[in-house]
């Protein structure tokens, strides 16, 4: 799969940063998993594997390092709740039973409709508003059970 | 409310506080024009941070003048150096500099273009984590005005000066906030600590001399540079001046991040700035400087929040964040949530951290599940003195170690009544009465598993 045009010149702008073209690597998965279909396939690491002038399992190996990579199809939502102890303490697991319910999707699945990705996710850094999800990168913060039904229903 | 004087917070509450006008019309830029202009010598702002006292708020609490002083002498070593900036904030229970970015990054700018003086820099990285989106835009726009104002890049201020700004967004690992990891991640690799020494300040990114600073340590040294040190060492302690950012999450009444000087006791940060524990409960335990610095009962609530009280109580400052836990918390299921969560983010290089975050994990779990074995207190003890200290290349296998050892030392009889009497309270009743317990299962944790935690 050849990486289209204008994606190519916006990492030969991320690459211009850095003293080694590599450094880029990062910044260039993030913007190919959201032009791409919202995952890094096979398709996508050999091209970056190319672009990048690195061994397809180095991409493979960085990657498969970093949660906000996908390496299986998400659905056209991605609903990650913070599980960790700030989150915990404030009612997140009624949250992640709230989501599972209102998608139809159990942690790491997609619904069955191929809305929703559901996913639960280390520390996002918004513990004093805890409990809180992030739904495709947006925070929504110190939520209530109903407030789950309301963002998640907002949705196409 | 609380009466003690206030800087850092101070322009984040003004509207549109995030941009340059809002920033220039506060004073701001101020002490990078009295550095470039004067000018002050580096070797004259990096003695003035020394003096200022300020130490690291990323976590480690180090001397951030005698870091930079670390540097090479640009005289005697031509390499190319750099500023990495620590905007990876990932300890749970910490979100103040997240803030700053936010609300204020002009602020953690000039801070950085200061530091870029002071040790003569080719170009500073903004290593901000992946999730945090819009300080990560408020960010790059600040960089972007500041730029067009002559304030960054090419000849700031109109002087010889020249230093590149550059965002760069990370992906989500927890490891990547240790300073090499950090440095591997912005290489384009897997986030994994580099052995100790060479440091950083020797062979950092791409080999090159490097110091790696975080948000709020940077954000403080505008101040320092106007006001002095003096007037920085008015606030705090003598070991440890100045104010910082304390984040209060958990069971309290009113959560939020707020700006104290260190050497506060916990106890007015919760009952006069939190509100105290809500719902009128008692305090059981409470962390005080994010999950790695471990669990303390509720009895050390008088404890000053700085390095040093800390530390003598077995704990330590960390990042300034306190989770509170209120008397009807599990703390065993505290520790198994954290235990989780530093088996999910090690990185896997040291055995021991890798094997024995796992180990811990599952131990915590099978005490809450009621499935423990009164000899598995002592296994928690010897697998935490087997991972730390200084066992690993990096801290996090001290990190899981720290909150393990703290719940055997101040919580062992929670511990022992889940191995004498099966698990969780809510697990127990669940038992008994399975249709009365089934209402309670949301607040079971043996639903964990079910629930994804483990996910």
């Amino acid at each position: 799969m050849a990486l289209p045009q204008d994606l190519v010149r916006e990492l030969d702008e991320l690459a211009r940063k850095y003293p080694e073209k590599r450094a880029a690597l990062i910044p260039a998965l993030h913007r190919c998993q959201e032009e791409l279909g919202g995952w890094i396939s096979p398709e996508v690491i050999e091209s970056c594997a190319e672009y990048f002038d690195l061994e397809p399992v180095e991409v493979w190996g960085v990657a498969s390092f970093y949660p906000m990579f996908f390496l299986s199809p998400v659905g056209r939502h991605v609903v990650s709740v913070c599980r960790n102890l700030s989150c915990d303490l404030r009612g997140a697991r009624s949250i992640v039973e709230r989501v599972c319910a209102r998608t139809g999707a159990g942690v790491g699945e997609r619904s069955p409709d191929g809305k929703f990705y559901v996913e639960t996710v280390e520390c996002q850094g918004a513990c004093t508003a805890a409990p809180m999800m992030v739904v495709d990168g947006v925070y929504h913060e110190s939520l209530e059970e109903h407030d789950v039904d309301r963002i998640l229903g907002g949705l196409e | 409310m609380s009466g003690h004087p206030t800087y850092l917070l101070d322009r984040a509450r003004i509207e549109s506080s995030h941009t340059l006008e809002t920033y220039r019309a506060s004073g701001g830029y101020a002490a990078l024009e009295k550095v470039l202009k004067t000018p002050v010598a580096p070797a004259d702002v990096i003695e003035e941070v020394k003096s200022s006292g300020l130490r690291g708020r990323g976590g480690a609490g180090f001397p951030t003048g005698l870091k930079w002083s670390f540097m090479p002498d640009p005289k005697k070593d031509p390499r190319k150096r750099y500023l990495a900036l620590n905007a990876d904030e990932s300890e749970p229970g910490t979100c103040k500099d997240r803030i700053l970015l936010r609300d204020d990054p002009h602020g953690v700018l000039e801070g950085a273009l200061i530091a870029a003086w002071a040790m003569q820099l080719e170009a500073v990285y903004v290593y901000v984590r992946g999730e945090y989106r819009l300080p990560y835009e408020r960010m790059q726009r600040a960089i972007d005005e500041a730029r067009a104002a002559g304030l960054a890049g090419e000849r700031i201020l109109g002087t010889d000066f020249s230093c590149a700004i550059h965002m760069h967004k990370g992906a989500g690992a927890y490891i990547c906030g240790e300073e090499t990891g950090l440095m591997e991640s912005l290489e384009g690799k897997r986030g994994n600590p580099r052995p100790k020494p060479p440091f950083p300040a020797g062979f950092g990114l791409w080999g090159q001399p490097t110091t790696v600073n975080n948000v709020e340590t940077l954000f403080n040294v505008p101040f320092i540079v106007e006001r002095g040190a003096r007037w920085f060492r008015g606030m705090g302690t003598d070991k440890s001046p100045g104010n910082f950012l304390c984040g209060v999450s958990g069971h309290v009444e009113k959560p939020g991040v707020y700006e104290l000087p260190l050497g506060v006791p916990a106890r007015e940060i919760l009952e006069e700035n939190a509100g105290g524990v809500w719902k009128g409960r008692a305090l059981k335990a409470w962390i005080p400087g994010g999950s790695s610095t471990g669990f303390l009962p509720a009895d050390k609530i008088d404890t000053p929040m700085v390095h040093e009280s800390l530390r003598a109580e077995g704990s330590m400052f960390g990042t300034g964040a306190m989770i509170v836990l209120d008397e009807t918390a599990s703390v065993v299921r505290a520790a198994l949530v954290l235990l989780r969560f530093y088996e999910h983010e090690s990185c896997g290089q040291c055995s021991q951290c890798r094997e024995g975050t796992q180990w811990l994990a599952q131990i915590f779990e099978r005490i809450h599940d009621g499935r423990g074995r009164m000899e598995d207190i002592q296994m928690l003890s010897d697998l935490a003195h087997g991972m730390a200290p200084g066992k690993t290349i990096c801290a996090l296998s001290d990190a899981a170690a720290i909150p393990t050892h703290s719940v055997v030392r101040h919580f062992r009889g929670e511990l022992e009544e889940y191995v004498r009497e099966g698990g969780h309270p809510d697990l127990r009743a669940r038992r008994r009465d399975p249709e009365r317990g089934a209402e309670r299962a949301v607040e079971a944790a043996s639903e964990a598993a079910s629930e994804g935690v483990r996910a």
